[in-house]
């Protein structure tokens, strides 16, 4: 045999090929752990259904008013209702604004006129973060952020509720 | 009786050998508190050791009691800790040990540190004991969703929240971590039950591994 043809010694062709084999082995048996471990990411998270929040357009008016209701709630192999809040009054347009309470700045539950101090204004009580009446933050105080605002569609009259959509710093 | 034992199975695989690899070697005089007081710096990785194994051993028997499930998990924490005959004990030594032993690292680590006990050629060692370090990190991070108390579920809350602030990919970790997008739940719990109890302590074990074989190979730096 000449020495031209043999560039691949017997050993290392099959170093060659046990490695890819091994790495193939190895491969395959992680493929499925590593995609099941990473599932959650991957999932389109199902965008929430409207919810009927048990008000009708008509009760609404101009000062925020709280409301209270439940969405069904699937979290994997468990089912809750757990409840949620908003902040509902009517604009200068007559159009509905829907706020969420959650304070932007540690989560607390802001309420409208929440304090006497602070007239016309969502108050949270936890370290006097202010907004104003369209959800947005007060510079100074601790929130750094808009109270997010709730997707919403009316339906023959009635609100329903989607998603609280975060918003941007003022 | 015991020396016939040993001797017996010395006899067929020549255990000795193995053996004073493993532990027969002097301690140097620099590093004895019974020559120098001022050598108990040296203890602090050991201690940090003891209180390590103690949180693997109280931790596999919790798990005999505790379940990663919402609606149990707390139930299953209050049983143990109210009804079972000195599991308080045992989850007292979990729950405090978890703070002990970052002490400990943190003091093993200044004795590192200060005596440039990292330098050349221990730069690997100190790299491990990083890694050592965000593992315990993580540990303390998951073991403390698990009693599923409010707590618990804020203290996770926030730690996601942080998480979720990591340039580029947070979003992702953030969910990867939960198990949801949205929600702190039922995949969450048993998410980080199995990051707490299988995968961290794995990583841990085979990073103490390295750290002390490292040690083994190169000794402990010499005196100042
Ligand atoms: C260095 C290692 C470890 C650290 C720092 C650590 C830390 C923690 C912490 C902070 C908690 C919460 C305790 C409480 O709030 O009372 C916890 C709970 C728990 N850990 Fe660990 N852990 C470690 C290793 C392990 C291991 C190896 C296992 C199992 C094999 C384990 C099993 C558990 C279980 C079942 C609980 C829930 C019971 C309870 O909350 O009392 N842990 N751990
Ligand atoms: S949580 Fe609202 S101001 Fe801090």
């Amino acid at each position: 045999m000449s020495n031209k043809k043999q560039q691949v010694s017997r050993r290392q062709f099959l170093n060659y090929t046990l490695t890819g084999v091994g790495g193939f082995m190895a491969a395959g048996l992680l493929v499925s752990p590593l995609r099941m471990a990473i599932d959650p990411v991957l999932k389109h998270s199902s965008s929430g259904d409207f919810v009927n929040v048990g008000i009708s357009v008509d009760e609404i008016n101009d000062t925020p008013q709280r409301i209270d209701w439940t969405v069904e709630q699937v979290d994997g192999w468990y089912k809750s209702e757990p409840s949620r809040s908003a902040w509902v009054y009517k604009d200068e347009n007559g159009d509905v604004v829907a706020l969420s309470p959650i304070c932007t700045h540690l989560g607390c539950v802001v309420s409208w006129e929440g304090s006497d101090q602070h007239p016309d204004h969502f108050y949270c009580p936890c370290h006097n973060g202010l907004y104003t009446k369209d959800g947005v933050n007060v510079p100074g105080t601790p929130p750094l952020a808009p109270l997010p605002v709730y997707e919403q569609e009316i339906r023959d009259g009635i609100l329903f509720l989607g998603n609280p959509i975060e918003r941007e710093g003022a | 009786m015991l020396q016939k034992v040993y001797d017996w199975i010395d006899e067929r695989i020549d255990i000795t050998p193995i053996w004073r690899d493993i532990a027969d070697h002097e301690v140097p005089e620099h590093v004895n508190p019974a020559h120098h007081f001022s050598a108990f710096v040296y203890c602090f990785g050991g201690l940090t050791f003891f209180v390590t194994v103690i949180q693997i051993l109280s931790g596999m028997f919790l798990t005999m009691y505790y379940v990663p499930d919402i609606e149990n998990a707390w139930k299953s924490v209050y049983y143990l800790q109210t009804e079972v005959a000195h599991a308080q004990i045992v989850r007292g030594m979990h729950h405090w040990g978890a703070s002990v032993v970052i002490v400990m690292l943190l003091l093993h680590t200044l004795r590192v540190f200060f005596q440039g006990a990292y330098k050349k050629p221990r730069e690997l060692n100190w790299i491990v004991g990083v890694l050592i370090f965000f593992v315990m990190l993580g540990l303390g991070f998951t073991g403390y969703l698990l009693p599923w108390d409010n707590k618990a579920y804020f203290a996770t809350q926030v730690g996601l929240e942080i998480a979720g602030q990591v340039p580029f990919i947070g979003e992702q970790l953030r969910i990867l971590l939960a198990g949801d997008a949205t929600i702190v739940g039922a995949q969450t719990l048993t998410r980080f039950f199995a990051i707490h109890v299988f995968f961290l302590p794995a990583a841990l074990f085979g990073l103490l591994a390295v750290h002390f074989i490292l040690i083994r190979r190169q000794g402990i730096s010499g005196p100042l």
